[in-house]
């Protein structure tokens, strides 16, 4: 059964079978306001916790989205070039960003369940 | 400018109470955005009116016998040229001729003007203009008010609803309907619309009525700058620095003929000496190819590699309905229709220069 965690960056992972689907939450979404573009991360790339996986671009600026763990890129989200404002209307569903396979499934301990994230965010 | 120094808008109360989110800007904690989002913002301003708290910029009332020749002396202007009521778009000029602000003054009277400049300049400003009336004949007196821009073409009507008629103000016009009230029919977005210079207790009276009308809605500084790039307007700070000067800028429609020719103001002999020469680089239009913005500060090469110039302004047009940018290039490749490209995170992101602005003027002139 999938499972969901929680960053401190605000983004959510989705993990089922050692892959996770990764966005960000409806907090972040709001506090990034109107997004007009989303720079896709390319499939087969390999990032480590922490690199720079997606960027997000408001009206206004500029934003970078983290890989929450190690991993390799499987699928990004293409329908988000056409319509980058998913990630405001649906940030947790058909606004996810990309998923990747986990390289280590041991760092999904060090993040949050829902109720620590909503008392994160508080 | 952050932390204690921090400056809170009068009005903020309203602002927290309509939902704006708030950050920083020119040391002023502003509202960036309400609940709609920039986006809706935006649009509703160009479809309907759009109301701005701007009391982060400040007036200046200038006065007394000597104020035209301090103002000819502290702007490239002829400021005894203009009717009363009559506004003007001017800068302060070092010697160097870079733009220390860029500013509007309007007549009031024989001998009196006002001076509005730029929340971020604001303090130097008022010291740079202090220290030039030390030589004339001349009063500086900043003005505690707050400030509010409607804007977008049903401002008029809203305005006359609300009990102030606008009729015979044309754009790039001022005038006191009020006591301590100063109201000029100009902005920054591209469309009609009109800037309030009013007391406190008087603006909490006129946001209310402005807010009982539909057509009316709060506008945040995100969609502010939104609308002013699509509009080709000038932020100070980003378009315009203390190393660019009017030339360089393309604002040389602001500069009266005879004033770049014989005009005393400072900056005048460099001015000239950069007129004469050509300015080395232009400010243009830029319009990225698809739907990735530029951003400030990215650098421009052109087709073969060869640095370019630098983006100055960027961001999301939408109105427009894709990326919008204002840069500076080197003159040869400041014709429209150049093909550039910006260097976007190690990406080449192609862009044409355009001309300005992206989305066309509405002003009210005649």
């Amino acid at each position: 059964m999938a499972k969901t965690y929680f960053t401190e960056d605000h983004e959510w992972l989705r993990v089922d079978g050692g892959v996770a689907t990764v966005g960000i939450t409806d907090y972040a979404q709001e506090q990034l306001g109107d997004l007009v573009f989303v720079e896709l991360p390319e499939i087969g790339r390999k990032l480590a916790k922490g690199d720079t996986a997606v960027v997000v671009e408001s009206v206004k600026a500029a934003s970078d989205v983290y890989a929450p763990v190690d991993g390799e890129i499987t699928e990004a989200n293409a329908s988000l070039s056409a319509d980058p404002s998913l990630v405001n209307s649906a940030a947790t569903g058909d606004g996810w960003l990309w998923k990747m396979r986990l390289a280590n499934e041991s760092q999904l301990d060090s993040l949050m369940d829902e109720a620590a994230y909503k008392a994160h965010i508080g | 400018m952050t932390g204690q120094d921090t400056r809170h808008l009068p009005l903020e109360d309203l602002h927290q109470a309509a939902g704006g989110r708030f950050g920083a800007f020119a040391g002023w904690s502003m509202p960036l955005t309400y609940p709609p989002g920039v986006m809706k913002e935006h649009l509703h301003t160009r479809e309907h009116a759009g109301l701005f708290d701007i009391s982060h910029m400040k007036l200046f009332e200038v006065s007394g016998p000597g104020a035209i020749a301090l103002l000819n002396r502290a702007c490239p202007l002829d400021a005894g040229a203009l009717e009363i009521s009559q506004s003007k778009y001017t800068f302060f000029l070092n010697e160097a001729a870079g733009i220390i602000d860029d500013l509007i003054v309007t007549r009031l009277g024989d001998d009196r003007f006002m001076v509005v400049a730029n929340a971020g300049n604001a303090v130097e400003d008022e010291k740079h203009l202090r220290a030039l009336a030390a030589g004339f004949d001349a009063r500086v007196d900043p003005l505690d008010r707050v400030f509010l821009a409607v804007q977008g073409p049903d401002a008029w009507a809203a305005l006359a609803r609300a009990g102030i008629e606008t009729g015979s103000l044309l754009f790039m016009h001022g005038v006191e309907p009020r006591q301590n009230w100063f109201m000029s029919r100009s902005g920054y977005t591209g469309e009609d619309g009109f800037e309030i210079g009013l007391p406190e207790a008087d603006a909490r009276d006129l946001v209310a009525k402005l807010l009982g009308d539909e057509r009316v809605q709060w506008i945040g500084l995100a969609a502010r700058d939104s609308l002013r790039l699509e509009a080709g307007l000038c932020l100070h700070g980003q378009d315009l620095t203390p190393e660019i000067d009017p030339a360089s800028a393309g604002l040389m429609w602001a500069i009266p003929k005879d004033i770049r020719a014989s005009g005393h103001f400072i900056g005048a002999d460099a001015l000239r000496s950069i007129i004469e020469r050509g300015p080395s680089q232009k400010r243009v239009g830029l319009k990225p190819d698809g739907r990735q913005p530029v951003r400030s500060g990215a650098a421009l090469i052109d087709a073969d590699g060869h640095p370019a110039g630098h983006v100055a302004s960027g961001g999301f047009g939408p109105s427009a309905g894709h990326p919008v940018a204002m840069g500076y290039v080197n003159t040869a490749l400041a014709k429209a229709g150049t093909k550039l490209f910006a260097d976007v995170r190690g990406t080449k992101i192609p862009v044409d220069v355009t001309p300005l602005p992206f989305t066309p003027h509405r002003y009210r002139k005649g």
